[in-house]
């Protein structure tokens, strides 16, 4: 996991989005916090991957069924819609190459799920702007010398990438700096203004 | 004292102090090397009480040089079992909750059906007339054992190095029989590198004229130095550099300054010495032939058209796999390699590698990751077979 652990409020909005009972993969699992709130809140069959071997061993000693393994990797060794759902969960910015990693995704599961901090927030573009400096928020704590996430992108971005990959969007959400969605009434450009984070449905 | 374990040994050949199940000719054992062996028998340790709807049996699976006595005193060295740190009576797989069985080997020496064992065709050992033994047909023996307890389906196999080709054996041979499998430090296939040892170990043994083509029973001899020889070279297989740095460095042995000749100057050299000389007193050197070539043949990929994920497919075992960072033996790859295979095969697939310096053997001492994520794996699993706490 790639953000401060209090601030996943995406993880609900990740747990309302799959049904109970279904297959799913979590990619880039970290400490099991979302595999876990899933088994216990859907009963799903979750496994997971992620690239730290201390929170594999975490998970697996939790009785979570997790492997080490890197999103931009080993993703190629899981069968074709082998899950029905794959999240990726604040980790799309951390990939080396975040357009294959997304195309895995929507082969590897009937629906991908991905959320990631919006590098299109009215925060990021004002330290830029007026600061000319790299933004550091709550969400984003890093600095720009030691930052996992190489690869931001704005909601804008991420919706041209899915329209790329001939992905339908079924359905996003934004959430603000308070962690409350913003009204689906909204227009993109005000989403990618005010939205903190985004979670997308998508499918293929 | 040597003479008396190795004694022991030969004792526990025909008339093991173990229980033994009988396989007469109705029962025979069908072999890869496309013969049968009949009659055999097989010696097995159980521990705790197999419960009513025979669901909470685990299978332990034995390495190369063990044998059944996993979680008792080993009636040869007067030893604890070799995996006593994980089994028993509150333990981790706790013998109070689970009826634990662990057998001999087909080809091993202590009380199944090995080249040391009375062919009753000829009243005398096999020796080298006992059919190539191969990890499948350890398998199916076991199986045969298992049905002889009514166990349909193992709750869970696990085991280590040799014990753990067994076990991903088990998985793809019964698939249906095997809620979850744990294989530790193990790999799909043998080597090329683990091939080439085996045959030194080996090339030892037959070179040592007490071997006598392997008839040495006969002329109640025993290939002590040559057995010695490739437990010394496999045993640096087991630990790593940075272990054997750590124990031995360049110290010397109960002297202060070097000799200048061959005695053993060097506290390695002193400790693998007594590792060969003690090995010998417990283990048959014919056997030693037959079980190291069982795993350089082992290639699960191999027997299911040469891909590791078809030897997987539809599996709804749930597998742990566990490798240890400094195993040169079976290293982290090789484990990664049957991941990838589970993967494909979309099969429930935990994997856990554990950072520690003490090679291959880490899997049968006490290492605390190990026992955890053991522990996490099979609590959850029990929980998934429905058994109680």
């Amino acid at each position: 996991m790639t953000v401060n652990r209090a601030q996943r409020v995406d993880l609900d909005v990740v747990t309302d989005l799959i049904p109970a009972n279904s297959r799913v993969l979590d990619v880039g699992s970290g400490d099991g916090v979302l595999l876990e709130l899933l088994q216990e809140t859907k009963q799903v069959d979750g496994r997971g991957l992620e690239l730290s071997q201390r929170g594999v061993n975490e998970c697996v000693a939790r009785g979570l069924s997790v492997i080490q393994g890197d999103a931009d990797t080993d993703l190629k060794f899981y069968a074709d819609k082998g899950f029905d759902f794959v999240v990726l969960s604040q980790t799309l910015q951390a990939t080396r190459n975040p357009k294959i990693v997304l195309d895995e995704l929507l082969r590897i599961g009937n629906r991908a799920i991905v959320s990631f901090p919006n590098f299109g927030h009215w925060r990021v573009r004002f330290s830029l702007l007026v600061k000319g400096r790299m933004p550091v928020t709550k969400d984003l704590p890093y600095s720009w010398y030691d930052t996992p996430n190489i690869h931001f992108c704005t909601i804008r971005d991420f919706v041209n990438l899915c329209e790329e990959l001939g992905a339908t969007v079924e359905k996003a959400t934004a959430l603000d700096a308070n962690g409350q969605k913003i009204g689906l009434s909204m227009p993109w450009w005000f989403w990618n203004f005010f939205g903190q984070q985004a979670v997308f449905l998508l499918r293929r | 004292m040597a003479a008396q374990r190795a004694a022991r040994t030969k004792d526990e050949v025909d008339h093991p102090s173990s229980p033994v199940l009988q396989f007469g000719p109705d029962k025979p054992l069908k072999l890869d090397a496309g013969t049968i062996l009949s009659p055999f028998q097989i010696a097995y340790q159980t521990y705790g009480t197999l419960n009513d709807a025979r669901s909470n049996a685990i299978l332990v699976c034995h390495a190369l040089t063990g044998d059944q006595h996993v979680a008792n005193t080993n009636p040869v060295t007067g030893k604890p079992g070799w995996w006593e740190v994980l089994i028993g009576p509150g333990k981790i797989i706790d013998t109070n909750r689970f009826f634990v069985i662990c057998s001999n080997v087909v080809g091993g020496c202590l009380g199944s059906t090995g080249p040391a064992s009375t062919n009753p065709a000829t009243g005398k050992p096999y020796g080298l007339d006992l059919p190539i033994i191969t990890i499948r047909d350890m398998v199916r023996a076991q199986a045969m054992l298992i049905d002889h307890f009514g166990i349909e389906k193992l709750f869970c196999v696990l085991g280590g190095s040799m014990g753990g080709m067994q076990v991903l054996e088990w998985a793809a041979s019964y698939p249906g029989r095997v809620f979850c499998a744990l294989p530790i430090a193990t790999g799909a296939r043998h080597s090329s590198q683990n091939i080439a040892f085996h045959e030194v170990g080996r090339q030892a043994v037959m070179a040592d004229p007490d071997w006598h083509g392997g008839k040495y029973l006969d002329f109640g001899k025993r290939p002590e130095k040559g057995l010695a020889v490739a437990r010394m070279a496999a045993h640096i297989t087991y630990l790593s550099e940075a272990a054997l740095h750590r124990k031995f460095g360049r110290n010397l042995q109960d002297r202060e300054a070097l000799t200048f000749g061959f005695d053993a100057d060097f506290q390695i050299e002193s400790y693998l010495r007594h590792q060969g000389m003690t090995f010998v007193d417990r283990f048959d050197a014919n056997s030693y032939l037959y079980l190291t070539r069982a795993m350089d043949y082992f290639d699960l990929a191999a027997d299911h058209g040469g891909r590791l994920a078809d030897a997987f497919a539809g599996t709804k075992t749930r597998f742990c796999l566990v490798s240890f960072t400094s195993d040169w033996l079976f290293p982290t790859e090789e484990s990664r390699s049957i991941v990838h295979a589970l993967n494909a095969a979309g099969a429930s697939v935990s994997f856990v590698e554990i950072e520690t310096d003490r090679g291959h053997d880490a899997f049968l001492l006490d290492e605390p990751e190990l026992f955890a994520a053991i522990n996490g794996f099979i609590a959850s699993a029990a929980r998934a077979r429905g058994l109680s706490a």
